[in-house]
């Protein structure tokens, strides 16, 4: 089995290099043209995964952004070993295959002249999971908005709390979201930004909390996962179910923007802060 | 390689596994909420509804007395039998379920008397319904504003603290809990699904995950443990409510004279202290 498995893999990564497809509307899209076109599908407006340092180009006025808080990483604090191996690994391959250290890129810059924080969470890192480290810089992120008096852009894209971390990434939805709660007491905007897929304890902590709540089309954003509500109610679910066209109907986004448009409408939105 | 050949998990001070805790804690004569009301608190007046949608019967909450203190007393409420787990969805939440906690919260703020949270959840509820009135927004709401609210807030993990469900109701300033209790990210079975591709392997994966309250104790997650007597709080119902009583008591008078501001920032130092991780990368 093992043998298949991995040929398979070796081909699809092959045909990966010159071809893309498109995960809603199946078309095979050339890399290039994927790429000049932000990782969206041509055909349907999907919006694919785009690696935090691309959303840094893409938001961030030229040469403003500063990472900070690059030399936090995770450790295997419960020594946790599942079938696979241990956390550790895990996470070492990750950093070696990612070249990062965390989920999240986090640093300020300028948005249209506007100085924000930010944080940029990045699915390549074990699927953009929330960890104790990932915590910590959206965390400390959030405080250098709440010392320096800017905004806050926080942008999700994220499978949920890393389980190989325990209770402990469960009460990073804490952590951070009293980050959040400093920045509400002191009147300092704080923009969601939801890309696909945003999902479990980030959803259910600082992504949902943002002061306007931003989605990207089709982005798959929801607490539990689809198959297992589907196990509990016994029936299939509508196909726009958990979509960001399902929350906007539902009241929980302000608004789905293209991912192309994305910087004019913060900074616009920033544009009425009057403090 | 079966999860029956695992060792004891003798990290653990009374030497039951974690999986043998896990059972414990979902154990069907286990102490509940509605007993700790009776037996731990006295005169519960029960207040009902979010206001917006309906009254979630998975939680219940209202102003009760613990010694003669008034306090705000909001749980998770399991039945004790098919027909009232069935009312109250085993204790999974609904977002009306969070908003009503949310807005008892508030209330309890408004007449300045400290709120005790009684946590009992295999977690949220995970149906249709659920996700179209928003449960991520719903708890990630009442974790923001419970780092603000301005009264002390002690939660008490009696069962089983069922992830962001649990989280829900359990941000406060001290947080107690009972030694055969657990509290995780995900549940044992669905860890085990999906890291072991298979549920069978939740002994391996309630022994990763460290959920008993001595692992959570080590890792800072926890403030007290409160000892069950014997084999478990099922089979002392009296000597547990006094435990949980005098546990109560005891950080209720801890938190008291403490001023608003320093109130809250301690919660938010507690918070912001959460987790493990590396600064030398």
């Amino acid at each position: 089995m093992a043998w298949f498995s991995k040929s398979e893999e070796k081909q699809k990564s092959g045909r990966e290099n010159l071809w893309i497809k498109c995960k809603q509307c199946y078309s095979h899209i050339y890399e290039n043209e994927w790429k000049k076109n932000l990782n969206v599908c041509p055909n349907c407006n999907f919006h694919g995964s785009i690696k935090s340092w691309d959303r840094v180009e893409l938001i961030f006025d030229k040469n403003t952004f500063k990472e900070l808080f690059a030399n936090i990483s995770p450790v295997d604090s419960l020594k946790f070993v599942d079938l696979k191996g241990s956390y550790k690994d895990k996470f070492e391959a990750n950093k070696k295959k990612s070249g990062l250290s965390e989920a999240v890129l986090t640093g300020h810059g300028k948005i249209n002249g506007i100085k924000v924080a930010t944080a940029i969470m990045d699915f390549r890192f074990l699927g953009g999971s929330l960890g104790s480290a990932t915590g910590e810089k959206i965390l400390r992120a959030a405080n250098y908005a709440y010392q320096k008096n800017i905004p806050y852009i926080v942008f999700s894209e994220s499978g949920g709390a890393r389980m190989q971390e325990g209770v402990l990434s469960l009460m990073q939805m804490a952590k951070t979201c009293n980050g959040i709660a400093k920045l509400n007491k002191k009147n300092i905007p704080y923009i969601s930004v939801l890309a696909n897929p945003t999902t479990g304890g980030v959803t259910a902590s600082y992504a949902m909390m943002g002061d306007i709540n931003i989605a990207e089309p089709f982005a798959v954003i929801g607490f539990a996962g689809r198959r297992v509500i589907e196990q509990t109610i016994g029936e299939k679910l509508p196909a726009d179910f958990q979509t960001a066209e399902y929350l906007l109907k539902h009241g929980f986004v302000d608004s789905i923007v293209n991912r192309k448009d994305l910087k004019h409408f913060i900074s616009n939105v920033l544009s009425y802060y009057n403090r | 390689m079966s999860s029956k050949s695992r060792k004891k998990n003798t990290a653990d001070s009374n030497t039951k596994t974690a999986w043998e805790i896990v059972k414990i804690s979902r154990h069907p004569n286990r102490p509940l909420l509605k007993d700790y009301l009776e037996h731990v608190f006295e005169n519960f007046i029960e207040l009902h509804g979010d206001r917006y949608f309906a009254d979630d019967p998975a939680i219940a909450g209202g102003f009760a007395e613990i010694e003669g203190n008034k306090v705000m007393v909001i749980g998770h409420n399991k039945g004790k039998n098919t027909t009232e787990n069935i009312e109250r969805n085993f204790g999974m939440a609904k977002p009306e379920g969070y908003r009503k906690a949310l807005r008892l919260m508030r209330l309890a703020e408004r007449f300045n008397i400290p709120i005790i949270t009684i946590i009992d959840t295999p977690g949220a509820f995970p149906g249709m319904e659920a996700e179209e009135r928003g449960q991520a927004e719903s708890i990630a709401k009442n974790i923001t504003e419970m780092i603000k609210i301005e009264v002390p807030i002690i939660a008490v993990v009696i069962g089983e603290g069922g992830s962001g469900g649990a989280l829900g109701i359990g941000v406060g300033d001290k947080i107690l809990m009972l030694s055969n209790a657990i509290y995780s990210v995900i549940s044992p079975e669905g860890c085990a699904s999906i890291l072991w591709r298979d549920a069978s392997y939740a002994p391996d994966a309630a022994k990763a995950l460290n959920i008993t309250a001595t692992s959570l104790m080590k890792l800072g997650v926890i403030d007290e443990i409160i000892k069950e007597p014997g084999e478990g709080a099922h089979n002392d119902y009296k000597k547990t409510f006094d435990q949980v009583k005098n546990s109560v008591l005891a950080n209720l008078k801890l938190l008291e004279n403490l001023s608003v501001n320093k109130l809250l920032d301690k919660r938010s130092e507690k918070y912001s202290n959460m987790g493990k991780f590396s600064t030398s990368s």
